[in-house]
């Protein structure tokens, strides 16, 4: 076990995204002593995601926006004292007084053999989202991707999935997925959204409090019409064809709740589908320590944070994604909130008061914007129709549709862990992040009371050899 | 369907034990409603690992209840689907120094002559059993009755078996005994009414305790907490119930602090299952990472191979303990009409079908199949 | 327009180098992961799942879904998306859950 000079840190950002970044930075500004780890080898979490520098590319701000935002932040970083550990995947926090451990696996995918733990006074979590998915026939076929996945792959990797990519699911994050996709080269024949898009216009004040979300929204707008890529509201692709790739999909019209309307189906040649229905806020550090959450307006779980961003375990603040989808504009200004209240509570710095109020004015106003869009593409419960008794759901265990019913109908399972207990859907590599959401909604019952949120208490799958040895007892100073 | 009011007995609990209790009640002809606040195999049933053995126990009434146990379990795995996992597979403790092997010889001896199977395995023959164990034991002992189930699946289809017998109410919690004007029990209130029935079953596992206090009887129930780690799928590189003889020391003290000495067991699904630690800890769910240390340094100590092998989670549940580690099954003298059916521990699987037999014959009015004397919840 | 991601943002690689997928050679850029090269080589899966059979690949991108995982010199379950290609690298197809040689 190695332990980090320095120690104990006052603060351990995990995470460096932008709300991470910009806590982290806030902090050190401050003069907190920090330390940023990430599992990736660069900052800029998944909205900045990057190509390598071996690359050398000369417009990377091509397939972003808000990269001015960004740079700055990058730049206060490599001035600051904040030291960054890339290629640090962080599997559990534990808090032994009078700090937090904070336990880590090195290396690209955390195989390395030298496992880390690093101590600090206050963590900040700036974990962010993942990927909601809602499962669908044909959804596991080489050529299905992720609409974050595909977008990542080409933001860091310079590549894409196919030629003639359909993009589809349910959220903002498609429209950037497109109009990305499409400029770097693919041809995107529809952008398939299952809810109306006018649904927005139903929260007319939050836009109207937010233009720059509008605005984007435009860019996109115009980015796709330019580009030919034909816009599908109320429609979701219901079959995938091919055998061991992607030929084509059907997208087939929706109704309010989303159920497909019968005989609507259209078939759409293509060689890829990205695909994604919202994000589902990173949380498993923080429940394993107890933390409270609160469902929030699109039914996932977040964490219920305090006004200056502090969790319901003192000592743990959470910035971005985390308390709740909202954007990269909001995680930044949770960031730089979270990082200025930990250095007020640790007693460092000047009071900076004026910019708190300023921070939580700005925050506040982008959350209820968050919300408004959260409702608008909550799945509609007819998505359920779209399933086939021998549809995967779970992926990595092979799990279908019909023995999901089977628990739930016949075997006395009335909750997301108790499907996993009697089909095994959520067991496998990726502990239900991918089919979680869609087993919690299949199995839920009418007026049973919202389920608390999976429990990883591995963020990470660990090593037998580093568990072995993870308790070793306290640190000395190398 | 029976309704309600048309029930014979009333479990409280769907796990293991009381899906046991309720079979057997069926099955000698009673109407039985099972009562749980949450899923089928939502408590300790579905946190456990399957265990089902005559190995750990001392000779004495809790190996009598597991022998029972284990010629029902060769039953039930005939009248209940594959899918319940239940795996035949034997046991193999193994000691790492002679002392230890000395101990574990006579612990066999004294099993034997109650009746169990047990073969010595001296340490040049643990590799045939076992290629993957690590070099330098001092040898072992294998006994061919212990074996494995899935729990949760077990549950499941165990309460369907019995047909129309037995009718479920899940995601509704007892909040009180109904009693008449003389004492007599008369069913359970619940958070959605009453259920009436002149018998009441407590199979509450860890909860049971708190459901005695309903009834105004203090059964001593506390939880003891264990952790169980799950690899990544695998072939089968284990190949029976595998643990350190430490272990039959762990299940016997009643010490506060952690006790660690890993089971280690390959399960159909892939996954290496590796349990487990126990500790009084309240119903606290807290990761504690000295306890999935001493599971790792344990299990990767008996199989190195492990040590190359990722775990993808780690699970924790709540183990019914009673001090003297004798679980509490039959009437409660102190409450006529209530039957109890918990505090097995870590054996709750194992013992659940003798605990069921037993409960049926006293519903009944049957001679129980063994003496039920040291098991009297009176006791405490 | 452009016509290549690569083009979109400007990128000048430094010198292309070879891995191989199950011995066919492909060219990988410095600082590509494993799956952006097989992207790249117009290969979209390269895992076979443990009860079906069937063919999976990157899919989640990020390192969430495990579905990319793949055998890289001999070593199974790495996550494609997550590892950088390195020169020489030899990736297999990964059937199942890949230890195969373990069981007994």
């Amino acid at each position: 076990m190695t332990d980090s000079a320095s120690e104990p840190y006052d603060l351990a950002v995990v995470g460096a995204g932008p709300a991470g970044l910009a806590g982290a930075v806030a902090a050190a500004e401050l003069g907190l002593g920090v330390v940023l780890l990430d599992a990736s080898a660069h900052t800029g979490g998944q909205f900045y995601r990057q190509p390598a520098p071996q690359a050398r590319a000369a417009r990377p701000e091509a397939l972003h926006h808000d990269w001015s935002a960004y740079a700055g932040l990058r730049r206060r970083l490599a001035e600051s004292s904040v030291r960054h550990l890339p290629g640090h995947h962080v599997w559990s926090i534990t808090h032994e007084a009078p700090a937090w451990s904070v336990h880590c696996l090195t290396g690209d995918d955390g195989s390395d053999e030298q496992p880390v733990r690093v101590r600090a006074r206050a963590v900040l979590l700036a974990t962010g989202a993942y990927e909601r998915h809602l499962p669908f026939p044909g959804w596991t076929l080489p050529g299905v991707v992720s609409a974050g996945g595909a977008q990542a792959m080409l933001k860091s990797g310079l590549v894409l999935p196919g030629r003639r990519i359909v993009v589809a699911g349910s959220g903002p994050l498609l429209l950037a997925v497109a109009s990305s996709l499409a400029a770097a080269g693919a041809r995107v024949p529809a952008l398939v959204e299952a809810s109306g898009y006018l649904a927005y216009a139903r929260h007319p004040r939050a836009l109207a409090a937010n233009p720059q979300k509008a605005a984007e929204a435009l860019v996109h707008g115009a980015a796709l019409l330019r580009h030919g890529v034909r816009l599908r509201s109320r429609s979701a692709v219901t079959a995938v064809h091919g055998t061991d790739r992607v030929e084509a999909v059907t997208v087939t019209r929706l109704d309010r709740t989303w159920r497909p309307v019968q005989g609507s189906g259209r078939r759409i040649a293509c060689d890829a589908l990205a695909v994604g229905h919202g994000l589902v806020p990173q949380i498993e550090l923080a429940t394993a320590l107890g933390c409270a959450t609160r469902t929030s307006a699109d039914g996932t779980s977040a964490l219920v944070l305090g006004p200056l961003q502090e969790t319901s375990v003192r000592g743990l603040w959470a910035a971005g994604e985390t308390g709740g989808v909202g954007g990269v504009r909001l995680a930044l200004a949770e960031g730089e909130l979270a990082g200025i209240a930990v250095a007020a509570r640790l007693g460092a710095g000047r009071a900076r008061g004026s910019r708190i109020v300023q921070l939580r004015r700005r925050r506040d106003r982008m959350r209820a914007f968050a919300d408004a869009m959260a409702a608008a593409h909550t799945p509609g419960p007819g998505w359920r129709c779209w399933l086939a008794d021998d549809t995967d759901v779970c992926r990595c265990e092979e799990v279908t549709a019909g023995r999901i019913r089977e628990a739930v109908d016949d075997l006395g399972a009335r909750d997301a862990r108790t499907v996993k207990l009697l089909t095994r859907a959520g067991m496998g590599w990726c502990q239900g992040r991918m089919c979680g959401p869609a087993v919690a909604c299949l199995a839920a019952r009418d007026g049973a009371p919202e389920p608390p949120p999976e429990r990883r208490p591995f963020a990470v799958p660990v090593p037998m050899s580093v568990l072995a040895q993870c308790a070793d007892q306290p640190n000395t100073a190398p | 369907m029976p309704t309600g009011k048309l029930s014979d007995v009333i479990v409280i609990g769907a796990g293991m034990v009381g899906a046991a209790c309720a079979y057997y009640a069926a099955g000698a002809g009673l109407r039985v409603t099972v009562i749980d606040r949450g899923s089928v195999a939502g408590g300790t049933t579905g946190a456990g690992e399957g265990n089902l053995l005559v190995s750990d126990k001392e000779p004495g009434p809790e190996l009598e209840l597991a022998r029972l146990s284990a010629r029902l379990w060769t039953e039930l795995s005939g009248a209940l689907p594959a899918r319940i996992e239940y795996e035949p597979k034997g046991g193999l403790i193994v000691a790492a120094d002679e002392p230890g092997a000395a101990a574990l010889r006579d612990f066999a001896d004294r099993q034997r002559a109650a009746g169990v199977t047990a073969e010595e395995i001296p340490a040049d023959r643990l590799h045939d059993l076992e290629p993957h164990l690590a070099p330098g034991l001092a040898g072992g002992v294998h006994y061919p009755q212990d074996a494995q189930v899935m729990p949760a699946l077990a549950t499941a289809h165990l309460l369907r078996a019995a047909g129309n017998r037995i009718r479920l109410r899940l995601g509704e919690e007892v909040t009180g005994l109904l009693t008449a004007p003389d004492g007599t029990l008369r069913g359970v209130r619940t958070t959605r009414g009453e259920v009436h029935a002149p018998y009441v079953v407590n199979a509450a596992g860890a909860w049971g305790g708190e459901l005695a206090r309903l009834a105004g009887v203090e059964l001593p129930v506390r939880p003891r907490r264990g952790f169980v780690l799950v690899t990544e799928p695998l072939p089968r590189v284990v190949r029976h119930k595998v643990y350190a003889a430490g272990y039959m020391a762990d299940v016997a003290s009643g010490s506060a602090t952690l006790q660690t000495s890993a089971v280690i067991e390959g399960t159909p699904a892939g996954p290496v299952l590796i349990g487990a630690s126990r500790e009084h800890a309240g119903f606290d769910r807290t990761l504690s990472p000295q306890a999935l240390q001493r599971l790792a340094a344990g299990a990767t100590a008996l199989f190195p191979v492990l040590g190359t092998v990722r775990a993808m989670r780690t699970y924790t549940g709540f183990r019914p303990y009673l001090p003297d580690h004798l679980p509490a099954i039959g009437p409660d003298p102190r409450a006529p009409g209530l039957l109890h059916a918990c505090g097995h521990e870590g054996a709750g699987i194992g013992l659940a079908p003798a605990t069921g037999f037993v409960i049926a014959r006293c519903l009944t009015g049957g001679e129980p199949p063994l003496d039920i004397g040291p098991f009297d919840p009176g006791r405490f | 327009m452009a016509r290549t991601p690569a083009e979109l943002v400007g990128a000048q690689p430094d010198p292309p180098f070879e891995i191989t997928f199950d011995g066919r050679r492909i060219t990988a850029v410095p600082g590509q992961s494993v799956a952006a090269a097989l992207w790249a080589a117009g290969i979209l899966s390269w895992r076979t799942t443990r009860t079906g059979g069937r063919p999976r690949g990157a899919f989640c991108g990020i390192g969430q879904c495990f579905d990319c995982l793949v055998t890289i010199n001999g070593d199974p379950n790495r996550r494609a998306c997550l590892v950088a290609a390195r020169p020489g690298d030899a990736v297999t197809t990964q059937e199942g859950h890949g230890h195969d040689r373990l069981g007994v």
